[in-house]
């Protein structure tokens, strides 16, 4: 067990390293550079030669690169090149807690709302609960998060005033102040990953109690609450659990677009900001920090097969 | 009072709004610590019929008519919660499918104790104890430490020996067997079969064991039920029927498996055609468009049941003699 844990920590190492390699090379194919986004057509060409050699950037690329890997693989991620030239890792760490924080409130939306509706939905197959669900998925996956994250500005914020519209809350400030600030956002990430959760539920449930031991368990004399509990669900979890998996790494994506309505500067905001200001050094820092949680994330889902699974082991 | 009785049973398939009888107008009982073998091809009624017993029949199958009365009682008068409460505790099942039928995700103890938990109501420590009894008394050897595993370590035998031990758990009256042997090896066969009977006689369960194979009845049934295309076609004293069937069908059955009583130079001989499919309609009796010995009679009309047979032309003995 000890040793897969390695070997793949291992391979998520090299995975990343291809990761760094493959980003410096696609953000500087991006048209434009920090240059003209910094100076604009303000500056001289004397002061734009400046600048470029200040940030190496007159160098031949390759050189950059290995000049980069270098110093990323001694822990260094370089300094943004623009404004106040902070690291790239303190940039990183600042927003990295609050992005978390998104992820795990819309990841216990997503779950609390698609467990109960999942279930339900295929133990009333085609009643008007099992519509219902259908009609939620449906809806769900349909509404585009940031257009949700609107409209639930306008009611729950602006109209009700029942919960801040913008920001973010350190939990250091306290419990409630960092989860109210939280619940908008995690609602508008959250609902499309409920909505596909749910539906994968639901058709692994039915299929899993239409099998053999289903019967089994009911010509125990179980009641039909422990045999879809106990024997049902569990079972059902096995494929859904991929699916959780990879929906939880995609919730950072999704926090991208909706840590910008809410005005949330997490890992999303500071990357489309580094993409828009061709800051190098951020963008490609972030990219790993984000590629990192991906990894991770999927080992422990392959780590959680096996606690679900006993006929799964690893060695 | 026999322990069950069931009363013109018929059951049907719903589909697109059309019902398709399965199980037509079948009657038969069983007493207490008895052993009666159900047997017929696939698609005969015989699965779906015990498990209508158990209340345990998919949606799409409903009883239509009839009367099943477990120590007097009408289970079709019973609510849901009742049914529930006499699984396990009055009646239990073993299935064919012992590959498939325990959960492959909780392991082998978890699934015997919660039997004995919910139908005896035992404290987690005594129902452990009683499950490794459980599992020496059904022969699987070093209980304590098999307990923890799960079904993906024990073969297709030891899993229906499993699958005995849950269903003798919590002290059931009846045992229904489906098959129980069909999905095991042949030497594997024989040694389950024995455990069910030394089972079922050391406490007095009765057993309905369901097969295919007439020739394994004589052995483990006191009596017997051919099933044909939903129907009882032939019942009566397992030995008698074994030694001179009387159904043309019966006849099919034995002469289709080989038997050690006789000499091997009598060659097998399948019975011809396929099973009658319960989505077509068939005049008569139901067995005809395969029966050997069919007149004008048989397409027209349908066999009452006498004397332990359903035929209008039952066999003799002298006629199976020339027959041979």
């Amino acid at each position: 067990m000890l040793g897969y844990i390695l070997r793949r920590l291992v391979g998520a190492v090299l995975v990343m390293l291809a990761v760094a390699t493959l980003v410096f090379f696609m953000i500087r194919l991006v048209p434009g550079d920090p240059i003209a986004a910094m100076l604009a057509d303000a500056g001289s060409q004397e002061a734009r030669e400046a600048m470029t050699r200040r940030l190496g950037l007159d160098q031949p690329v390759i050189v950059q690169f290995f000049y980069w890997f270098g110093n990323m693989l001694q822990g260094d991620l370089g300094a943004s090149i623009y404004g106040s030239n902070q690291p790239v890792m303190k940039i990183l760490m600042e927003a990295l807690p609050k992005t978390l924080s998104l992820a795990l409130i819309s990841f216990l939306i997503a779950i609390t709302i698609a467990i109960p509706a999942g279930i339900i939905a295929a133990t009333r197959k085609n009643s008007a609960a099992d519509v219902g669900v259908s009609l939620f998925a449906f809806l769900g996956l349909s509404m585009p998060d940031f257009w949700l994250a609107i409209i639930l500005i306008i009611v729950f914020a602006a109209n009700l005033q029942w919960l801040p519209a913008i920001g973010y809350a350190p939990l250091a400030d306290g419990f409630w102040p960092w989860l109210s600030h939280l619940i908008l956002p995690g609602i508008a990430i959250g609902t499309g990953f409920s909505a596909i959760i749910a539906r994968m539920i639901r058709s692994s449930m039915l299929e899993v109690m239409q099998a053999d031991y289903m019967r089994t368990a009911a010509s125990k004399g179980l009641t039909q609450r422990v045999v879809l509990m106990r024997h049902a669900f569990p079972n059902a979890l096995i494929p859904v659990i991929t699916v959780i998996g990879i929906a939880f790494a995609l919730l950072i994506s999704g926090a991208v677009v909706v840590e910008n309505v809410f005005s949330i500067k997490g890992l999303g905001r500071v990357l489309i900001q580094g993409i828009q200001n061709r800051d190098y050094p951020v963008v490609q820092g972030a990219v790993l920090l984000i590629s990192a949680f991906f990894v991770l994330t999927n080992l422990v889902v392959d780590l959680l097969y096996a606690v679900i699974d006993p006929r799964i082991r690893y060695s | 009072m026999p322990l069950l009785d069931t009363q013109n049973l018929t059951v049907s398939l719903t589909q697109d709004g059309i019902e398709t009888p399965l199980v037509r107008d079948v009657s038969f009982s069983v007493e207490r610590g008895e052993t009666l073998a159900i047997v017929g091809e696939s698609g005969s009624g015989k699965s779906v019929s015990s498990l209508a017993i158990m209340g345990l029949l998919a949606k799409a199958l409903q009883i239509q008519s009839g009367r099943i009365l477990f120590e007097g009682r009408d289970l079709r008068t019973l609510d849901d919660e009742a049914l529930r409460q006499m699984r396990g505790r009055d009646m239990s099942m073993v299935f064919q499918e012992p590959m498939t039928s325990l959960n492959p995700v909780r392991s082998i103890g978890s699934q015997i104790i919660e039997s004995i938990e919910e139908n005896l109501g035992f404290s987690r420590s005594d129902a452990r104890a009683r499950a490794i009894d459980l599992l020496k008394e059904v022969g699987v050897a070093d209980a304590e430490r098999r307990l923890k595993q799960y079904p993906h370590h024990f073969s297709g035998g030891m899993r229906q020996r499993v699958m005995i031990a849950i269903a003798l758990a919590a002290e059931p009256k009846l045992i229904i067997a489906d098959e129980p042997t069909t999905a095991l090896d042949v030497t594997i066969q024989a040694q389950i079969l024995d455990l069910m009977a030394r089972i079922c006689k050391d406490h007095g369960t009765a057993l309905i064991l369901i097969t295919h194979n007439l020739g394994i009845v004589a052995r483990y049934a006191q009596r017997v039920n051919v099933m044909y295309g939903g129907r009882i076609v032939e019942s009566g004293d397992a030995r008698a029927i074994y030694n001179a069937p009387r159904h043309p069908y019966s006849e099919g059955l034995l002469r289709s498996v080989p038997r050690l009583d006789q000499d091997r130079s009598i060659p097998l001989k399948p019975i011809q055609g396929s099973p009658a499919d319960p989505f077509t309609s068939i005049s008569g009796c139901r067995f005809h468009p395969r029966c050997p010995y069919a007149t004008h009679i048989c397409k027209q009309e349908v066999p009452p049941f006498t004397a332990g047979v359903a035929c209008h032309f039952p066999l003799t003995a002298d006629a199976l003699e020339s027959a041979s």
